[in-house]
């Protein structure tokens, strides 16, 4: 068979095999009665123990959310989720909140261990502080003690809403209020768990702090809700990670993530979204509907947001950055890849405020199969923001010729003196460079693989060292299907 | 070495290897020489295994084994090299990494252990100085914003590195000036020996002066119209295609 006949094959007939986390594991778990009501919203709180003024700001969530459209301004099809049709509320059974990882369900332990998250190495050896959320809680924080010398807090949000309300209650939907969007009022209402990370001032967090993110739970929503602070002068690096295991039916995802820089402060948030893409027809899949700001509220601030978007069915997701600060920096760094089904819709929104503030979009967009792979870009500028400045480069790389790549940039420049840029670009992996490869020794997965990964490259340089490994080698995955 | 009986190919169904029969001992070096449109370049296509050319009849063997069943990839772990008339570009690629990727991939190939980023290092360096090129070209991306120059002199040092049985050169030397000629050139000679066959592909004589071919075959209309020693070249150069294959 011709060599580029040949990849595409390979490539269309990814099948269920290529998903290598669509294990179920077996554990009782606890659930909230199905559908979705104010009382399922008062369950999820009471089962918290949560204070009344996060009930009541749930609450007023949900009530805004029943008056709200699910948009449909996005370049995605997808048949109606049906909210009454899922539970909201999953959590392991027989559950008190664990002090050391030596509390855990040993069974939770070794579903981590199968994801290649060794909860307990990583503590020990890798010096990445972790929270495992499962389907709805958060089972694991690693690391605690160390990173409590430095002040910081890293805990799970509902943890957070005990130890440290104050914070939560100034913080939460401080970036992303209850009725910003659709998916993201629905979270403010369900949100069950997720991390809270605070940076004091002038601290340099020691270490990457990374979450994992698993649904387990049959017809489960994952509703988790992610706060980060980083006062003055401070830095920090966070990482995300998610899988899920393979179903027929489609899983909602509707996660919110909110990050403050103050002045001189720096976030780094780094995401490789591994969620279960469905398989070759479309069949399953997570909806991946994500709604992600920062906001530089301090001058010299710095948001850089990395994401690596290989899984789910329908990925829906603009990780933006509140320019505020005067020379604050907003970057947006991203790959998606989409294969058989597949549909994202994904970009950023940069909007400068503060004087003199930059911001750089790169987006990497791969398509391949009947994937469907959109960049949906603003860049706003207000009349205040003197010497703005912002660059954009879109890439889309086509494998095969049933697939889609599409750009929708939009620019709003109110500023005389501000400058933005935009380059695009849309390519295929060329024939002659695949026989080039294989005629130096490398197999057919291998070219792709290492093409790919070049196309890629200014993005993956954007994460840190033992993440780029990983997304290096979910790429390959991700676009053989077959291998791996 | 290298054993082509009777080979015919062609492309969309037009013919263009009109029955090629030729034999590359192990240790000789043959040259290909030829008029454009003669089928050089589908013969070293065809002998690399690139899609979109149809064998139509006659056999390849390498060391007594069906080349043309094999994958390209096969084919390079076999010992079969391609330098390339126009190499390929790949953005984003580092050279080191590629040349890693490719070394290792054929090493795996052949049972042999892989090197690791040091051991490769230390071996590439030492080929860049035997082929007294720069160290920068291994910390660029594949041949992206190489001079034509550069390009082909990469192409060389992937021979050194990868060390095949069998090199086929395509027209390595077109769009080189006298000093990279002679660069690839050494390159070709430094690697000649009883286990090492080469079998370059050209339009013109003046490579020839650098890399003195055991044979040397003329190729015109898809078929060998004639085959001599060295004093071959000089007389094509001299009376042109037309007059000696007559």
């Amino acid at each position: 068979m011709p060599a580029v006949a040949e990849t595409i094959e390979t490539v269309q007939s990814a099948q269920e095999g290529g998903y290598k986390f669509g294990f179920e594991t077996k554990i009782e778990m606890e659930f909230a009665p199905k559908g979705l009501n104010e009382d399922i919203v008062r369950f999820i709180s009471a089962k918290k123990g949560e204070p009344e003024w996060l009930l009541e700001w749930r609450l007023k969530a949900y009530a805004m959310w029943l008056k709200m459209e699910e948009p449909d301004w996005a370049a995605v099809s997808y048949p109606k989720f049906d909210y009454q049709d899922a539970y909201y509320y999953a959590a392991p059974k027989n559950r008190v909140a664990p002090k050391s990882l030596d509390e855990v369900d040993p069974e939770l332990l070794r579903t981590y261990e199968k994801l290649g998250i060794p909860l307990r190495e990583q503590e020990r050896l890798q010096g990445i502080a972790v929270d495992a959320v499962f389907d709805s809680v958060s089972v694991a924080t690693s690391y605690k003690e160390r990173l409590g010398k430095e002040g910081i807090i890293f805990c799970s949000i509902s943890e957070a809403v005990h130890t440290h309300p104050e914070l939560v209650k100034q913080y939460l939907g401080s970036v992303v209020p209850q009725g910003d969007n659709y998916f993201a009022c629905l979270n403010s209402a369900v949100f069950t768990d997720g991390s809270f990370v605070y940076i004091p001032k002038g601290v340099r967090c020691p270490m990457e702090l990374s979450t994992y993110f698993r649904i387990n739970a049959q017809n489960t929503g994952q509703f988790e809700r992610t706060l980060i602070i980083a006062e003055a002068g401070s830095h920090v690096s966070y990482l995300e990670g998610c899988t899920a295991p393979q179903r027929d039916e489609n899983q909602m995802h509707a996660a919110v993530v909110e990050l403050v820089a103050m002045d001189d402060a720096t976030i780094k948030y780094s995401t490789v979204q591994n969620w279960y893409p469905g398989d070759a027809e479309g069949k399953g899949g997570i909806y991946n509907f994500v709604t992600k700001r920062g906001a530089c509220r301090g001058a010299r601030s710095k948001i850089s947001w990395t994401q690596v978007e290989t899984g789910s069915a329908i990925t829906w997701k603009y990780p933006s950055c509140i320019l505020q600060g005067d020379d604050s920096v907003g970057e947006f760094y991203s790959v998606a890849i989409t294969n058989n089904r597949q549909q994202a819709d994904t970009g950023t929104k940069m909007w400068h405020i503060g004087k003199n503030t930059r911001s750089t979009i790169v987006s990497k967009g791969i398509s391949a199969g009947h994937g469907q792979n959109t960049y949906r870009g603003l860049v706003k500028i207000s009349p205040k923001a003197t010497g703005a400045r912002n660059f954009t480069q879109c890439d889309s790389l086509l494998i095969g010729d049933q697939c889609g790549a599409h750009t929708v940039p939009y620019i709003e420049n109110r500023c005389a003196t501000a400058k933005v840029e935009h380059e695009a670009t849309t390519s295929r992996i060329a024939e002659d460079q695949l026989f080039y490869c294989r005629a130096r020794g490398l197999n057919q997965e291998e070219a792709v693989g290492l093409i790919v990964n070049g196309f890629c490259r200014e993005v993956l340089k954007e994460l840190p060292m033992e993440f780029a490994v990983e997304a290096q080698k979910l790429l390959a995955i991700s676009l053989e299907g077959s291998v791996g | 070495m290298l054993k082509i009986e009777n080979l015919t190919a062609e492309i969309d169904g037009k013919q263009i290897l009109k029955g090629i029969t030729l034999e590359v001992p192990a240790g000789e070096v043959h040259a290909i020489m030829g008029p454009n449109g003669s089928g050089k370049s589908t013969l070293s296509y065809v002998l690399s295994g690139r899609e979109g050319y149809e064998i139509t009849g006659g056999s390849v063997t390498f060391n007594g084994i069906d080349l043309l069943a094999m994958e390209p990839e096969e084919r390079a772990a076999a010992g079969v090299f391609l330098a390339f008339q126009y190499p390929v570009e790949l953005p984003g690629v580092g050279n080191a990494n590629f040349l890693r990727t490719a070394l290792n991939a054929i090493r795996r190939a052949r049972g042999e252990a892989e090197v690791d980023a040091m051991q490769f290092l230390k071996l590439s360096r030492a080929k860049i100085k035997a082929l007294q090129m720069s160290e920068d070209m291994l910390k660029r991306n594949v041949n992206v914003g190489f001079s034509g120059g550069e390009k082909k002199r990469n192409e060389v040092l992937q021979m050194a590195l990868l060390e095949p049985k069998l090199a086929i050169l395509d027209e390595t030397d077109s769009g080189l000036d006298i000093d990279a000629l002679k660069i690839v050139a050494d390159g070709v000679n430094a690697m000649r020996g009883p286990a090492f066959s080469a079998l370059v592909i050209t339009h013109y004589q003046r490579l020839l002066d650098h890399i003195t071919p055991d044979r040397v075959h003329v190729l015109m209309g898809g078929r060998i119209v004639k085959t001599g020693g060295p004093e071959l070249a000089l007389e094509l150069e001299a009376e042109g295609y037309a007059k000696v294959a007559a």
